[in-house]
């Protein structure tokens, strides 16, 4: 891995940082939107290595047709997850994740 | 480390690893500002250089069709909805409160210890990558597997989209299945 000419490793650093900071923000953030702004950043970190592999390996389009899935999913997941934290902040009066110990309707 | 392995492989040299380190940059350091600001709104405005710094990424990788999508389902759709959400459910007073939970320590070394295994691993495993290639735009490409070997996931796709969207607007509205008499 050299410094002078980027390959296929310095793409998988990338989202491999992308990937942990991701992690960061849904394990120690409170705020249940920025946990959601985490799982973006995991998602975008996989499709990263999705595309960077099939670019870099066999070049067949199937890296990239993952990676169309994976975004098509993760809008799915943002509108599902959203609109939980709207019924959530409905119920509880808060987002926050520290304060919402019951899962009573 | 394996210069050997992957020498007549690079993908951008010159000019093009500057950018590439440039928009790396600016990706990482918003995507710590997504994870460091007090304020959700700071977040989710930081959160645009992360995404924009992905399509920027894919970019380099040679997949225009993929960078568009970002643009446009990411910053368009998703961000928009995250403000959205953000603007609905906070409140002034809890900005004053700590933004993060106890084991934030805790976190923080669990996620650095992921990073190190991760870059471990991503550097020292021979790779088996093939000489670089040129770039070919890959939107033809795409929208043909996509109705030939891949026509079924792509329907259930479409499939799954109806059923979030719904169930979105159902769980957001508070439908009450059982009817109270009056």
């Amino acid at each position: 891995m050299s410094l002078a000419s980027v390959g296929l490793e310095h793409f998988l650093v990338f989202s491999a940082a992308l990937f942990a900071i991701g992690v960061y923000c849904v394990a120690a953030r409170r705020n249940a939107v920025v946990m959601l702004m985490g799982v973006e950043m995991i998602l975008n970190a996989a499709n990263v290595n999705l595309v960077a592999f099939a670019r870099c390996t066999t070049g067949a389009i199937d890296g990239t047709i993952f990676a169309v899935f994976g975004i098509v999913l993760a809008a799915a997941e943002a509108a599902v997850a959203l609109a939980i934290v709207l019924a959530l902040f409905r119920h509880m009066g808060t987002i926050d994740t520290a304060d919402t110990r019951q899962m009573k309707g | 480390m394996h210069e050997t392995a992957t020498g007549g492989s690079a993908l951008l040299t010159g000019l093009g690893a500057a950018a590439f380190y440039l928009v790396c940059a600016v990706t990482i350091g918003s995507s710590l500002a997504v994870a460091f600001w007090r304020n959700a709104v700071y977040s989710a405005f930081a959160l645009v250089g992360t995404f924009l710094g992905v399509a920027g990424i894919y970019v380099f990788l040679a997949a225009d069709f993929l960078a568009v999508l970002q643009l446009m389902i990411y910053v368009g759709g998703i961000l928009v909805l995250m403000l959205f959400a953000i603007m609905l459910t906070s409140k002034i007073a809890e900005s004053h409160r700590a933004p993060r939970s106890v084991g934030a320590w805790a976190a923080g070394s669990l996620c650095a210890g992921l990073l190190a295994i991760l870059v471990l691993l991503a550097v020292e495993t021979p790779w088996k990558v093939s000489p670089a290639r040129e770039a070919e735009p890959l939107t033809g490409a795409i929208g043909e597997a996509l109705l030939t070997r891949y026509l079924l996931p792509f329907e259930v796709a479409s499939v799954v989209l109806l059923a979030a969207l719904v169930g979105a607007v159902v769980i957001a509205r508070g439908v009450r299945w059982r009817r109270e008499e009056p």
